[in-house]
């Protein structure tokens, strides 16, 4: 079993790697392809031929593009992602003032998500077709198919604007007890699981469901387990793969994508700093953002990978 | 104040009174001369009279901090006053730091870090400084400060945003520690209003670094990250006695404009800009938070390219600018706020505004007329907006409509926002733009006009229209000065290539609590100023 796991890990990293090159090309062509570049972009309605000329000098915007990408890919290499465009400060430092917020909120959504998703997806494949399973099955939907600016739109009015239980704003630099934490992260926790646990729910149920049908577990029932034991001992988990990677694709949603949520809640994200990079068209700030969320989904994936190989016998060998 | 002579009397003490208090170190005459020279006491006066009037309705209160949400802001926020490019970035330069001068509600200048400005011909100025300003590291104010702020707009590595309002600083030096020399490279009476943006705060000589502000304004930077907030902090050295009374000043952005409202509905921010019309209602509706509406001299206009296509023709742009329905744009477009314009750039609360202009009307009759001549009718244009420029689609749409009467059709080709200016802005037969103020008639007319200008949006040439406007910038005389823009405003209504619907208005939400709030015409939030001047109710 080790040597497997061993092998395969080192496998996925080695492709990772390549992975990653492959996407920081991808990354530099498409955005090299944007119409504007930096200079243009701070500049504005402002932007005259000789203003243009002297900020793309001072920001070694003339160089071939080639010359640039090497550069940054060097440094890069030796752990330096480069300076901003936009406004001269270090990326590192303007990525290490976000990321740990965003993994701050992606840790507590996905801490009450998961375990809820879970719980729903199993009870409603254990019940199929009850009542509670057809409820779940069309709030599920209903969830999904609801845009999360809506969700948090509407939140906010009824529990910021008329209720006046919560802010409307998530203030995480002024956390000072428990009850602060409370009040900045309810509603983008709450938007954000809307989605979360619908998805995830409906694929647990979906992967549960077919182990269900499975002969393995008719013989099982046939033994006389109770149907507790069987969901849980016999067919979850061979269910365990297709769920993690549910989950996994879920939490790489929260990486990246939750531009909705960090602006309606003002909450200081990697998101949004990636968006006004691209509108800026701040290329080192862009790249280094990209990087960061593929591999930030790639080293959730093989997490996914790895924990169905753990709990399933059958492919432990 | 009963009669005219003792209301004379009064209005004379006060600008006796304020000129002492502006001439700590020089006369009073020598102010009162400096004024008369260049041309600006009779607005000054004016101007003087709202601001007192207004400062004493109320007894502000000192402390309190309060939460600022405005629409704009990124990772390219700045504290260096010259690369400043949104809203955000105007607030934190008068946030942060002093102009030589500032502009009053008339935009006419009043002096600042400078004690006078003066000159006999509009080219060679003499700056006089305030001695008892420091920075706030403690260094004390002079002139090698001012020489360095204002000379490095000129060095292209600045990429300043006003590089060529720069280029005409001929020389800057120090005639000793409190007093500026500035040459110009031709006579310009505007100097002191110009000095009075945003662009032009003054900095500490050698400053390079801008990841915190240094300056000589109310409020110290306690904390800036981009993107995420700035916190502004009182200045307790601040050398205008008494100001500012807000203890600190916390300022963000909330891009979306839902979020925006709700944030201050619910009481987490005080202050929000910009508010759209169409949900206006949401804020004059609700109790506790009241809604300036600033008029501005923005716009959004119609570009009419004298170079390219059916717009060649003088008989197709008349028409255009005939269909515009002025009335139901400001109704259906902008929801009732705003000016009607009239095809000028200079807004009804300019001194240097011409109202004998008369006013194009909407008439189907008269652009039919016109479309015929030009033989475009029963063609089809096509017509460029984007959300770039505010409420140009549905202008747009408007337009389209009133044109099916007439026998044209309008192609209407709409734009993302994103790289709109560098990419469509003018690069059409038919688009539109949009003008935010600038604070003098010359900039407005040398920026957007001039033959040569690089925003010529509608690339027109007029001789007449340079030789006026060269004419009026170094005109010392008011009054000559007021018939000189007059005139100029009359050649581009008639003959320019621009329709300009109206002059938009600047909406900001504001809770009750905040007080001596009022409107600018630079723009909203009292245009950028507000942080020195308004206080919190108890």
């Amino acid at each position: 079993m080790n040597s497997t796991l061993a092998r395969l890990v080192v496998k996925r990293l080695g492709s990772g790697a390549l992975t990653l090159l492959i996407v920081s090309l991808v990354v530099f062509t498409i955005t090299a392809l944007l119409p504007g570049d930096a200079a243009q972009a701070l500049l504005g309605q402002e932007a005259t031929p000789e203003t243009v000329a002297a900020l793309r000098a001072q920001f070694g915007l003339d160089q071939p593009a080639y010359f640039r990408y090497f550069q940054w890919l060097g440094g890069l290499l030796i752990g330096d992602p480069g300076t901003s465009l936009a406004n001269g400060m270090a990326v590192a430092d303007l990525i290490g003032g976000r990321l740990p917020n965003t993994l701050k909120l992606a840790a507590i959504a996905a801490l009450v998500a998961v375990p809820l998703a879970l719980t729903i997806g199993i009870l409603s494949a254990m019940f199929r077709g009850s009542l509670f399973d057809r409820t779940m099955n069309t709030a599920a939907v209903a969830a999904v198919s609801v845009p999360e600016f809506l969700i948090a739109s509407l939140a906010v009015l009824l529990f910021a604007v008329h209720l006046q239980w919560l802010p409307a704003l998530s203030h995480v630099s002024e956390i000072n007890s428990f009850s602060d934490f409370l009040r900045a992260y309810t509603m983008p926790v709450l938007t954000l699981c809307c989605g979360l646990v619908a998805q995830m729910a409906r694929m647990t149920r979906a992967a549960v469901i077919d182990q269900l049908s499975s002969p393995y577990v008719e013989m099982a029932m046939l033994k006389g387990a109770r149907p507790i034991r069987v969901v849980l001992t016999h067919a979850l988990p061979n269910a365990v793969g297709p769920i993690a990677n549910a989950v996994a694709l879920s939490l790489s949603y929260l990486l990246g994508g939750v531009i909705i949520v960090e602006s309606i809640f003002h909450y200081p994200g990697i998101a949004t700093l990636m968006l006004d990079a691209v509108a800026t068209r701040d290329m080192p700030l862009v790249q280094a953002c990209a990087m960061l969320f593929c591999l930030g989904y790639m080293m959730l994936v093989l997490v996914a990978d790895v924990s169905a190989i753990v709990s399933n016998p059958r492919l432990r060998k | 104040m009963q009669d005219k002579n003792e209301k004379f009397g009064a209005h004379q003490d006060l600008v006796e009174g304020i000129a002492e208090d502006l001439g700590r170190g020089v006369s009073r005459r020598s102010v009162l001369q400096a004024m008369l020279a260049s041309g600006i006491l009779a607005t000054t006066a004016g101007g003087l009279l709202t601001t007192a009037s207004n400062a004493y309705a109320q007894t502000p209160r000192r402390g309190g901090r309060i939460k600022v949400a405005v629409q704009s802001g990124s990772n390219a926020d700045t504290l260096d006053p010259a690369k400043g490019a949104t809203t955000v970035d105007y607030m934190r330069a008068y946030t942060f730091y002093n102009g030589l001068t500032t502009l009053d509600t008339k935009l006419a200048p009043q002096m600042s870090l400078a004690a006078s400005f003066a000159s006999e011909d509009a080219k060679l100025w003499i700056v006089k400084l305030r001695k008892d300003v420091r920075f706030h590291d403690g260094k004390p104010f002079t002139s090698a400060d001012v020489v360095y702020s204002l000379l490095r707009h000129k060095k292209p590595e600045t990429a300043s945003k006003v590089r060529a309002v720069a280029e005409q600083f001929e020389e800057v030096k120090a005639n000793g520690p409190d007093e500026v020399q500035i040459r110009l490279v031709a006579p310009n009476a505007d100097l002191p209003a110009i000095l009075g943006t945003y662009h032009f705060c003054i900095v500490r000589d050698g400053t390079t670094d801008f990841s915190t502000a240094n300056g000589t304004g109310p409020f110290k930077c306690k904390e800036f990250r981009p993107g995420v907030r700035t916190i502004a902090v009182r200045n307790e050295e601040y050398w205008k006695p008494g100001l500012p009374y807000l203890d600190e000043i916390e300022s963000f952005s909330i891009p979306d404009e839902g979020a925006r409202i709700n944030a201050l509905l619910s009481g987490d921010v005080d202050l929000i800009n910009p508010v759209n019309p169409r949900s206006a209602a949401r804020i004059t509706e609700a109790s506790g938070v009241n809604l300036m509406a600033s008029n501005t001299g923005n716009y959004t206009n119609l570009i009419l390219r004298d170079d390219l296509g059916p717009v060649q023709n003088p008989d197709f742009v008349l028409a255009m600018k005939y269909l515009l329905d002025r009335q139901q744009i400001n109704k259906v477009a902008y929801r009732g706020y705003g000016t009607i314009g009239n095809d000028q750039p200079i807004a009804p609360n300019h001194r240097y505004y011409f109202d004998g202009l008369p006013q194009r009307p909407h008439d189907p009759d008269k652009a039919k007329f016109h479309l015929q001549k030009s033989g475009m009718a029963g063609k089809t244009v096509p017509i460029v907006a984007s959300i770039a420029a505010t409420g140009s689609v549905d202008v747009a749409q408007l337009m389209q409509l009133s044109a099916q009467q007439i026998g044209l059709k309008l192609d209407i080709k709409q734009m993302p926002a994103d790289g709109y200016w560098s990419n469509h802005w003018f690069k059409h037969p038919i688009s539109f733009g949009n003008i935010n103020p600038r604070p003098t008639a010359d900039l407005m007319f040398t920026l957007f006009f001039k033959s040569d200008a690089n925003w010529n949006e509608s690339g027109w040439k007029n001789e007449q229209f340079d030789q006026l406007l060269l004419a009026a910038r170094g005109e010392t005389d008011d009054a000559k000065r007021k018939k000189l823009y007059g005139d100029m405003q009359v050649l581009v209504h008639e003959k320019g290539g621009i329709g300009i619907p109206q002059f938009n208005v600047s909406l900001d939400g504001y809770s009750s609590r905040l007080k001596g709030y009022s409107e600018h015409p630079l723009g909203g939030l009292m245009g950028y100023m507000y942080a020195e001047q308004v206080w919190l109710d108890a």
